[in-house]
């Protein structure tokens, strides 16, 4: 063993030196968010939780094209429609199986009238398989609580469309 | 015979053949909207504009005859730009609402628009909107989606033979439209959707339903009528959505009635989904075995007899007859209606001239039949001879609307002896037709004489030479889709009415009976599909399976078997008619030898031949048939008063129940007014 080498390990200078790394932490931001009451950011192109949207007079938006449910590659989207008291062509059932829903975005991407989205929400997990098959009623609540972050992601991403 | 060559490839055609189906003979499909198979052509959409060497313009290749050395270029540049062109026109006016669109998925305008169109409109002005025109129950109309093709005008000119439909205005107000707002007053009134190119007409009980990607197809055959239509079941699921027609030149041609395409929703309600058994006069639900007991316990020391219905199918036919001849039972009968007809001669109960045939005719003769409710496509064909000749059509029966020129005769048998004793200006008419045709219909059948008058008619055959070497025109009509099928299995015995005289009736989907007529101690077992009157009388049910959920055989009126193919299953514990017959012939101790269906159909090969060869007309031997007799002075009398309701899935249909509102409750109080 050389002198150099046995000083460096008499006085513990690897050590020392790797606990100042560890120190100087203590001085610097912090990179860990405090989850759940602290969240990063997100894209406005994040595909989240889904959600369907109405226009701003309160009528829901989809009008049963059902290119979505053909365009789904997990087969995860159900619809059926039929004409509605006033004619228009609307869904009478309208469900997706989250637990079968692959997030990659092909509804959206076909949907004619933007009802279809996927939204900035991803906090959605449940205790039963159940409470993740999503009906009509559960997707235009979700569209109606997250309605104006979608439509901001929207318009901050219409411009690369 | 001109020989042309088409992109290259070299074709003679016959004379008058266009460029178009001289193309499509070599497997070149040029796109069109206004030409149709089946109708006239206008010319007027443009889309099939080819070029033809030394044209000075592009030729529309639907009205331009072949010629001699011919070139025609149906790829060029100029062929391009040109429909691509009529394209962009056509796209002008018309709606960008594909998403809504029923047509959807199956348009021709939105598959030649990807094909031939461009990605993007240079047209900013403003679009034009039309006024839908209301057309009844069955056919929804967007008239915005016009493309003015004028298929639906030529349709109901040509086919349908109401000239109700029509193109009013000029230019930018052109429009299609009905003169008068109505429901179009034909049985074919459905085949409009078809029809139309675009998604202007569309189907009203269907709308919005489905997709047509999502749709099951199965290639069928109908059976709401004796023709025999050939269709195509769409369903999804556990449920038919539509019918559609299929393509059969020998038969219904691209057409099928209002009853076959919209009587499915009556597939639907009212069905038989599980065993009853009456018990305190009741009736419970039981399970199959219980009704099977119920059976072999009430069937010992009666005498037992057996009724085919309408809609029964050759397979259950065969294994009921099976079944009631290892009982030891002989009254077996497949003539609900009375009607008499001999079942020992085919040629005296078949459609011989063959639907096809028809077109062979120079004159008709119509004896106590509707063929316009009674087999609409039939009366079609009769249309569609008349309009490319012009014969003489001849009717004896009641007075009625028909959609060709008819001659009236007479309303009763008397007329038919005066024809044979060569009076009147008709027997001018038919002793000078090369192929004159004679039918007799349901009327001049279901009375006590109809053996004779049928006998009658044969010899009025006989004397103006209807039957002879390559022609046969007489001609029974039926309307019932398994008339033909029993008579041919021999699933008759004694005369119509011996099953009131039996205490134990086993009712294979009878359901037009006159059940008063039977004894309250008859015990009734009803095999079906649909709760109606045969039902409601019956001390046990077992429930079968319509004609979209079996495997099963028909032979339509002409005598020419065919398959129809299951689509879905049938409801609930119900199940396929033929395999009931034979659990329930093991209950009875009389197990039948068939356990697939398969060795069902070597059976019905073995009763008879015509089985052996299904989609074939075999011509039946002109024998003597019927029975001399006096006839009757009565007047004929039509059977059916309501085209739209004549069977339990007809009648189960709300579809059906809003035709019948709309076309006969008027047409009958219309009557009404005018006799005051």
């Amino acid at each position: 063993m050389s002198f150099a080498k046995s000083v460096r390990s008499f006085f513990l200078v690897e050590l020392v030196r790797g606990m100042a790394l560890t120190f100087s932490y203590m001085f610097r931001p912090r990179v860990t968010l405090n989850y759940p009451f602290e969240k990063g950011p997100l894209s406005p192109r994040f595909r989240g939780e889904l959600a369907l949207r109405r226009y701003p007079s309160g009528e829901e938006r989809c009008i049963a094209c059902k290119l979505c449910e053909a365009v789904c590659p997990a087969q995860a989207i159900t619809i059926e429609a039929e004409p509605r008291a006033d004619g228009s062509r609307r869904t009478t059932r309208f469900d997706i199986d989250m637990t079968k829903c692959i997030y990659c975005g092909l509804c959206q991407e076909s949907c004619p009238v933007d009802s279809i989205v996927l939204g900035p929400n991803f906090e959605y997990g449940t205790e039963t398989h159940a409470e993740l098959l999503y009906n009509k009623q559960k997707l235009l609540d979700n569209g109606d609580r997250w309605e104006a972050q979608i439509a901001a992601n929207i318009s901050a991403d219409v411009k690369y469309r | 015979m001109p020989k042309l060559t088409i992109d290259g490839m070299e074709v003679t055609v016959e004379p008058g053949t266009s460029i178009l189906q001289a193309a499509e003979k070599l497997g070149i499909e040029i796109p069109r909207f206004c030409y149709h198979d089946k109708l006239s052509v206008p010319a007027n959409c443009r889309m099939c504009l080819v070029e033809v060497e030394k044209s000075p313009k592009p030729v529309a290749s639907c009205a331009m005859p072949c010629g001699d050395d011919m070139k025609v270029f149906t790829q060029s540049a100029i062929a391009k730009k040109a429909r691509k062109g009529v394209m962009e026109m056509l796209l002008i006016n018309h709606p960008l609402d594909c998403p809504i669109c029923d047509q959807g998925g199956e348009c021709d305008l939105q598959d030649q628009a990807v094909s031939f169109g461009f990605d993007r409109s240079r047209y900013h002005e403003e679009k034009r909107a039309v006024k839908d025109k209301e057309m009844g129950p069955l056919v929804k109309t967007v008239m915005t989606r016009c493309i003015h093709c004028t298929r639906c005008v030529r349709f109901g000119e040509e086919i349908a033979g109401v000239d109700e439909l029509g193109v009013l205005g000029r230019g930018e107000h052109l429009e299609i439209g009905n003169y008068v707002t109505q429901a179009m007053t034909s049985e074919l009134s459905g085949n409009l959707i078809d029809v139309c190119p675009v998604g202007a007409l569309t189907s009203k009980p269907y709308a919005f339903t489905a997709r047509p990607w999502e749709l099951h197809k199965t290639e069928s055959v109908d059976v709401l009528d004796a023709v025999g239509s050939n269709i195509r079941i769409d369903c999804r699921g556990a449920e038919v959505l539509r019918i559609l027609p299929r393509l059969h030149e020998d038969i219904n041609e691209e057409w099928i009635s209002d009853k076959t395409r919209f009587a499915v929703d009556g597939l639907k309600n009212q069905r038989l989904d599980r065993p009853y058994v009456r018990k305190n006069g009741k009736l419970q639900p039981a399970t199959w075995p219980e009704a099977f007991d119920a059976i072999a316990a009430q069937l010992k020391n009666r005498k037992i007899g057996a009724i085919v219905g309408d809609l029964a199918d050759c397979e259950s036919i065969i294994a009921l007859k099976d079944l009631m001849r290892a009982l030891g039972a002989a009254n077996l009968e497949c003539r609900q209606d009375t009607a008499q007809i001999d079942p020992a001669q085919p040629a005296g109960y078949l459609f011989n001239t063959t639907i096809a045939g028809i077109e062979k005719a120079d004159a008709i003769l119509l004896v106590g039949t509707n063929p316009r409710v009674e087999a609409a496509l039939i009366n079609a064909r009769i249309r569609k001879t008349w309009l490319a000749k012009r014969i003489k059509i001849g009717v004896i029966g009641p007075q009625m609307d028909l959609n060709y020129p008819t001659k009236y005769l007479g309303a009763g048998p008397e007329t038919l002896e005066e024809l044979l004793n060569g009076k009147g200006a008709f027997a001018d008419v038919l002793s000078k037709a090369q192929n004159p045709m004679i039918i007799l219909g349901a009327g001049a059948l279901r009375r006590a004489d109809g053996l004779s008058i049928q006998v009658l008619a044969r010899k009025v055959a006989e004397k103006y030479n209807m039957v002879k070497e390559g022609w046969n025109g007489y001609n029974m009509l039926h309307s019932q889709a398994a008339r033909v099928g029993a008579l041919s299995l021999g699933f008759v015995a004694g005369n119509a009415e011996t099953w009131q005289k039996v205490n134990a009736l086993y009712l294979l989907g009878a359901d037009e009976l006159p059940l008063e007529k039977m004894e309250v101690n008859t015990f009734v077992i009803y095999q079906g599909h649909h709760g109606d009157r045969g039902a409601t009388r019956a001390d046990v049910i077992l429930p079968g399976a319509a004609y979209t959920e079996k495997n099963a055989t028909y032979v339509n009126t002409e005598g020419r078997p065919q398959h129809a193919r299951q689509a879905i299953f049938p409801p609930g514990e119900a199940r396929e008619d033929w395999k009931i017959i034979r659990s329930l012939s093991e209950v009875l101790g009389k197990t039948l030898p068939y356990d697939t269906l398969a060795q069902v159909r070597q059976r019905l090969v073995q009763e008879n031949g015509l089985f052996n060869e299904i989609d074939a007309v075999r011509s039946a031997k002109w024998v003597p048939f019927g029975k001399e007799g006096k006839c009757d002075k009565a007047p004929f009398v039509l059977p059916i008063n309501n085209f739209y309701m004549t069977d339990p899935i007809s009648r189960a249909s709300r579809v059906m129940a809003e035709c019948t509102k709309v076309f006969v409750m008027k047409a009958d109080q219309e009557r009404a007014v005018a006799r005051g």
